[in-house]
């Protein structure tokens, strides 16, 4: 079995952000983290693989050299095999054009399953895995909370409102991972020693037929949310209720 | 001036991260990460308690912790001097206890069988050290010889083709939990050379003690070690070392751990003071905006500052061999000295809420009380400092 897993650099949540001057992206000394989703998702490749001999995982990041140094710490020195870097401008691509990134990629790779982080918490567009199944014409199962191959097919948990899907999915298949599938483990002191050696291939997206290609979605303005204004005091509940009514319109 | 929106963080402050390899830098991250998910939140505990959780020894395994500087055909991480003193440092951040847990194991125990042990000894022991399946520690100091350990009074006789072992060891770190001692004992007859011996729990005649009522070090097991008529194989003997130089030898290895380690704590200490000082308000404004504050945390950054290049400095000489005696010596006393002074003045710092285990620096205090007698004392270092400068023995 083949597995391709996602992983995204985010900005820090923890990080204060400033809009960039052109009104269309952020900056500032930003740190950047591995998406947690992205990490269920190496997590889930990483549990697949032990469970199923002869697995093959592979993670695939999007970015710079900065994207690069995330997939040997966040994903290979956990475990994950190889690394394919695609150089592209992050502030340039949406979610539809990373789904073409990955579906070329996949063209190359023929894995069995692609399994992704359900959203990046920057942006949380939640679009990649969809528009992939889509492009790819695979099947899908979204926001897995379980992975299981049970013979030729793949069983899937997801959680829905008031309880769980079981579903089961036809290989090549495509899975996002969500919070609940596991809990990611630490990068062994090992596994960051060996992270270096292992195979880290770069890909142009010339390379992919995708030179020419162009986001669909481009990003108009990003605001901050406004600072929050002080309270005020009100003498008594009636006057809260009247404010509440009157001025919050909130009852 | 302006005020700064955020405050300076310590590291941008020491500047040190673009000194950093990659490698060093991620293993300090998956240090902390691990110490702020799993030892952080019991550690008050533990303290209380007087324990070490057992649990931590797999999880720190897993992580490639325990003889994280040895070579890898030993099942060990292999990585820098600068990564292993930086790990050191995160768990430090949480406690000294843990940390000394992994100095004894990676630094005393298993460099002393590395560096003095046959090759199947080696074999023998490191893979299952590195895994936590051995817990090891290392006995030197005794009832009556401390700092003058020359002077120890367990001894071992030749008896046939193996080794007969006496003595008691005092203040062992692990002792009680420990599958293998390290021994250290003067040859009865022949040459009168100090010995090491890797004795193994269970081994008749030979026996661990908890020594109870610490007031320092509670999350971490001292006790004592004591060997009655213990016979052991030779094979059991660490064929490489012959006399004194040995066991200093290890010493002198964790004692860099140590100097790194504690950082940590006094790293912790400052933050926890800095944060108490923005928060609490006296006389109507912030402590920190008072100037005998600003000084005292001034005093701590700068002195964190300065023991975190030294360190830096230490690993990257160790990393090429060139790290000497009388320098470990400099940096020990050192960043322990500038430990536990943060310490202090951050117990201060935070009033009455400092005597309080919960907020952590009156902890942190009476660890570093330990840190500052153990591996040689600071007047130990001085003295060996001061002979290096002059010439003179004044031991
Ligand atoms: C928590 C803890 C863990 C430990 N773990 C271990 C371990 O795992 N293995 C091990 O072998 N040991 C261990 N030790 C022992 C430690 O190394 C000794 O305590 C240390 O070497 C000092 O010896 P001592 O306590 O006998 O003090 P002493 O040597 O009796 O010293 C008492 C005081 O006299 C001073 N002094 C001594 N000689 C001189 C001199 N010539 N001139 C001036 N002043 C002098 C000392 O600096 C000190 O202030 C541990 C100790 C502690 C507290």
């Amino acid at each position: 079995m083949k597995i391709l897993v996602s992983a995204k650099r985010v900005s820090d949540p923890n990080a204060r952000l400033h809009v960039a001057a052109d009104g269309r992206w952020v900056e500032g000394d930003v740190e950047y983290i591995l998406n947690p989703f992205c990490e269920n998702a190496i997590e889930g490749a990483l549990q697949l693989a032990e469970a199923h001999e002869g697995t093959e995982t592979v993670v695939v990041g999007i970015g710079d050299e900065d994207t690069a140094r995330f997939l040997r710490q966040g994903a290979l020195a956990r475990g994950i095999d190889r690394a394919l870097l695609v150089n592209a401008d992050e502030a340039a691509i949406d979610s539809d054009l990373i789904a073409r990134i990955y579906a070329a990629v996949v063209a190359k790779e023929e894995p069995d399953i692609v399994l992704l982080g359900k959203q990046a918490v920057d942006c949380d567009s939640n679009q990649v895995a969809q528009l992939l199944a889509e492009y790819l014409g695979w099947p899908q199962a979204t926001f897995a909370s379980k992975i299981e191959v049970v013979g030729s097919e793949v069983r899937v948990t997801r959680e829905v409102d008031g309880g769980l899907e079981v579903l089961g999915l036809t290989l090549p298949c495509v899975i996002s991972a969500d919070l609940r599938l596991n809990e990611p483990r630490y990068a062994s002191l090992t596994g960051i020693m060996k992270a270096k050696k292992k195979p880290l291939d770069e890909l142009e997206l010339d390379d992919l037929g995708l030179g020419a290609a162009t986001p669909k979605v481009r990003v108009v303005a990003m605001s901050t949310p406004p600072g929050r204004v002080a309270g005020v005091m009100v003498k008594d509940v009636d006057e809260l209720i009247l404010k509440l009514r009157t001025e919050a319109r909130a009852i | 001036m302006s005020t700064p929106a955020l405050p300076l963080e310590l590291d941008a402050l020491i500047g040190w991260s673009d000194q950093l390899t990659e490698e060093e830098r991620e293993v300090r991250a998956t240090t902390r990460r691990w110490v702020d998910g799993h030892a952080q939140p019991h550690i008050v505990d533990d303290f209380e308690a007087g324990t070490f959780r057992r649990s931590h020894v797999k999880e720190l395994a897993q992580l490639g912790l325990l003889g994280a500087p040895l070579p890898a055909e030993y099942g060990c991480a292999a990585v820098s001097n600068v990564a292993y003193g930086l790990a050191c440092l995160e768990l430090e951040r949480c406690d000294s206890g843990l940390r000394s847990f992994v100095s004894v194991q990676t630094s005393l125990a298993m460099y002393a069988i590395w560096r003095f042990g046959s090759e199947e000894q080696r074999r023998r022991w490191l893979p299952k050290m590195a895994t936590g399946d051995v817990v090891g520690c290392f006995g030197l100091t005794e009832p009556d010889h401390g700092s003058n350990p020359a002077g120890m009074a367990a001894r071992c006789r030749r008896d046939g083709d193996g080794w007969v072992l006496g003595g008691t060891k005092m203040w062992i770190t692990n002792a009680q939990i420990a599958d293998v001692a390290v021994f250290w004992a003067r040859e009865s007859g022949g040459d009168g050379r100090i010995l090491g011996f890797v004795v193994e729990r269970g081994t008749a005649g030979f026996s661990a003690a908890d020594i109870p009522h610490k007031l320092s070090m509670r999350a971490s097991h001292t006790g004592s070690l004591h060997c009655d008529e213990v016979r052991v194989p030779e094979a059991a003997r660490l064929p490489g070392a012959a006399g004194l130089v040995a066991p200093l030898a290890c010493l002198e290895n964790a004692r860099y751990g140590v100097a790194f380690g504690v950082l940590g704590a006094g790293m912790d200490c400052f933050e926890r003071a800095r944060t108490y000082s923005r928060d609490r308000r006296q006389f109507g404004v912030p402590l920190a905006a008072k100037q005998l504050v600003q000084a005292k945390l001034a005093d701590m950054a700068a002195d964190l500052v300065e023991g975190s290049l030294l360190a830096l400095h230490a690993g990257r000489l160790k990393d090429k061999g060139q790290l000497s005696s009388v320098q470990v010596s400099v940096l020990k006393r050192q960043n322990c000295r500038k430990a536990l002074r943060i310490a202090r003045e951050a117990r201060g710092l935070l009033g009455a809420n400092g005597i309080v285990v919960d907020y952590g620096v009156v902890r942190h205090m009476v660890n570093l009380e330990s840190t500052y007698t153990y591996e040689g004392t600071d007047e130990v270092h001085t003295l060996a400092i001061g002979r290096a400068l002059t010439g003179e023995n004044a031991f």
